[in-house]
């Protein structure tokens, strides 16, 4: 039983870890906290919906195809909202911006979609394997690989290319990276694309897990996904892992052991508790403030 | 006085107005924690959550006097606000967001399974006791103490935290008594608004008080410029306004109210009167302007 529910909340946290993951990659190099970033999850889950039901595209494709859109749709949020403002106000400024782009975003979706929960049809076959006394499905085995798969990616890129290296370039000191000669402009599109396929592709696993896709499924999934990241240590690529999957586990474990009426107050309970003891997150690196 | 009113001005109107005096003194409160003290405070809703269930539920099951009534409801949350102001000690800036984030969607999701606040149905049939006048006048009084309070020394040392935290402390500013004063006096305010805006709709429910509430009020504060009175009125103001204009585009509301965000923050990156000094107005004002060389 304690193992099935810590299955899930891997299942669950990592969606929520792919999520953090852009969460994080924006605010490590601009210092912003992209509320669109939910809403482009959501985007990401109905562009999936609507290449598996209207072009009749499998899974794989699907994903593919949710992510390049995304992708596209972060690059040009970025572009519209957020860099007029750069460099030239404060940070809760931006923040408002990606507030508006936010609300922008669900209510266009609302709009064109209409406001019911829309369902994908089978695009998995709905198997149930048992090993020993654990079930596990196989949407399951596809979330847990296809997050595996991309945080794999997305760590060998970050850690093993010269652009993730400019990347990290970037995220240490924006103002020494431009002075290298680094594309700071283009290294923050950059990230704003990884992050928000990332977003897309949680979003399709997520639709077809739940099998529930509705315009205003981004904000509580957004909320929970930031929270993984500070989690985590904002700003740290490993650390949102990390706080994704330990934040789906704690949210399982929270309905399955207290109570399930108050799953959204355990989790962010448990969440405040770790902050007080650790200010910084649990991989977060504590910076001493200059005089 | 209230009856005058009534006649003369459509309800319609009237309602507009109240609640941009119930906004006004929630927005003050916020502007105090995040706008002057700089502590960014993502869950004033909860705050506002806390003032209105305490007052709802003191007036549905009690004779009490209505002035007691807001009273307790906005110490039941200057008393949560305190709480929250001690993790304000340890964290900062983003940290610190989530922390109200969190606590706010906690007070939501305990209101969602509270027995005397109706669980999920919230609360119905509260004596409609915010009258134009209560509120015209709990305003004029919270606009006034803030104005007194931001041009007194503490007021200073509040501003000063903003700007450089270590310098304040430095310069011998308790900033640990003033930060959980600045969320206490933020939170007071927030259930103060809240009780108003809970005697004022008859009925409330913990869906309300979610997080775009805090959001919400979070806009006004910023889009008016942060830490000033004007501004924040002015904030409160338009985006309490700009919904109702926008009823001719009907369903297109939100597009364009999200949109308006956007391009206003573009436009006036420090708010709307983020960035005027009202000192070097005054100084320019009867002084012809004189070219600067270009160097």
């Amino acid at each position: 039983m304690f193992l099935q529910q810590l299955l899930n909340g891997i299942t669950l946290g990592s969606t929520y870890a792919l999520i953090a993951l852009g969460y994080t990659m924006v605010y490590g190099i601009v210092q912003l906290i992209n509320f669109a970033h939910g809403e482009i999850y959501m985007f990401g889950a109905a562009v999936g919906l609507f290449l598996v039901t209207v072009a009749g595209f499998s899974l794989v494709p699907a994903l593919l195809g949710a992510m390049t859109f995304c992708m596209l749709l972060g690059v040009l949020v970025e572009k519209i909202a957020y860099r007029p403002l750069r460099g030239k106000s404060s940070r809760l400024s931006a923040l408002i911006s990606a507030i508006g782009v936010s609300i922008f975003l669900s209510t266009f979706m609302l709009l064109i979609a209409g406001p019911n929960t829309r369902r994908y049809p089978e695009v998995v076959n709905p198997t149930t394997y048992h090993i020993g006394s654990l079930q596990l499905s196989s949407m399951q085995i596809i979330i847990l690989l296809v997050a595996a798969l991309l945080m794999i990616g997305l760590n060998l890129m970050i850690q093993k290319t010269r652009l993730g290296m400019a990347m990290r370039a970037t995220s240490e000191d924006l103002e020494a990276a431009y002075l290298m000669g680094i594309d700071v402009d283009r290294i923050i599109s950059l990230t704003f694309a990884i992050g928000s396929a990332l977003a897309g592709a949680g979003g399709v696993m997520v639709g077809i897990y739940y099998n529930a896709v509705f315009p205003y499924m981004g904000t509580m999934v957004g909320l929970k996904a930031f929270s993984a990241a500070v989690l985590g240590g904002i700003g740290s690529v490993p650390g949102a892992m990390l706080g994704g999957i330990t934040l789906g586990i704690l949210e399982i474990m929270g309905v399955a052991y207290i109570s399930s009426s108050f799953k959204d107050a355990i989790a962010f309970g448990i969440l405040i508790i770790v902050l007080l003891i650790r200010p910084q997150g649990l991989l977060g690196k504590k910076i001493s403030k200059k005089v | 006085m209230d009856a005058f009113i009534t006649q003369q001005i459509d309800a319609y109107y009237l309602r507009i107005i109240i609640i941009i005096g119930i906004n006004i003194i929630l927005a003050l409160g916020l502007n105090l924690t995040t706008g002057v003290t700089g502590q960014l405070s993502m869950g004033h809703a909860g705050f506002m959550s806390l003032g209105a269930y305490t007052a709802a539920i003191l007036s549905l099951h009690t004779t009490l006097p209505f002035v007691v009534v807001l009273i307790a409801g906005a110490m039941a949350a200057a008393l949560f606000g305190i709480i929250i102001g001690i993790p304000s000690l340890r964290l900062e800036g983003d940290y610190l967001a989530i922390v109200t984030i969190g606590f706010a969607e906690i007070v939501r999701v305990f209101f969602l399974n509270f027995e005397l606040g109706g669980k999920a149905v919230g609360l119905a049939g509260i004596p409609q006791q915010t009258t134009f006048s209560i509120v015209f006048l709990i305003m004029m009084v919270v606009i006034f103490l803030n104005i007194t309070l931001l041009n007194s020394h503490t007021g200073k040392a509040l501003y000063s935290i903003r700007e450089n935290e270590i310098a304040a402390q430095a310069c011998g500013v308790n900033t640990t008594q003033l930060k959980i004063l600045c969320f206490a006096m933020g939170a007071f305010l927030g259930g103060l608004g809240g009780g108003l805006y809970a005697s004022y709709m008859y009925y409330i429910s913990p869906g309300e008080f979610g997080f775009m509430k805090s959001i919400e009020i979070l806009n006004m504060v910023v889009l008016g410029g942060m830490g000033s009175i004007p501004g924040t009125i002015l904030g409160v103001i338009i985006l309490t306004i700009a919904p109702e204009f926008l009823r001719v585009v009907a369903d297109y509301r939100l597009l364009f109210y999200g949109a308006m965000l956007v391009i206003l923050m573009i436009f006036r990156p420090n708010g709307l009167m983020g960035d005027i000094r009202w000192y070097d107005i005054k100084k320019r004002l009867p002084k012809k302007e004189v070219k600067k060389c270009q160097s």
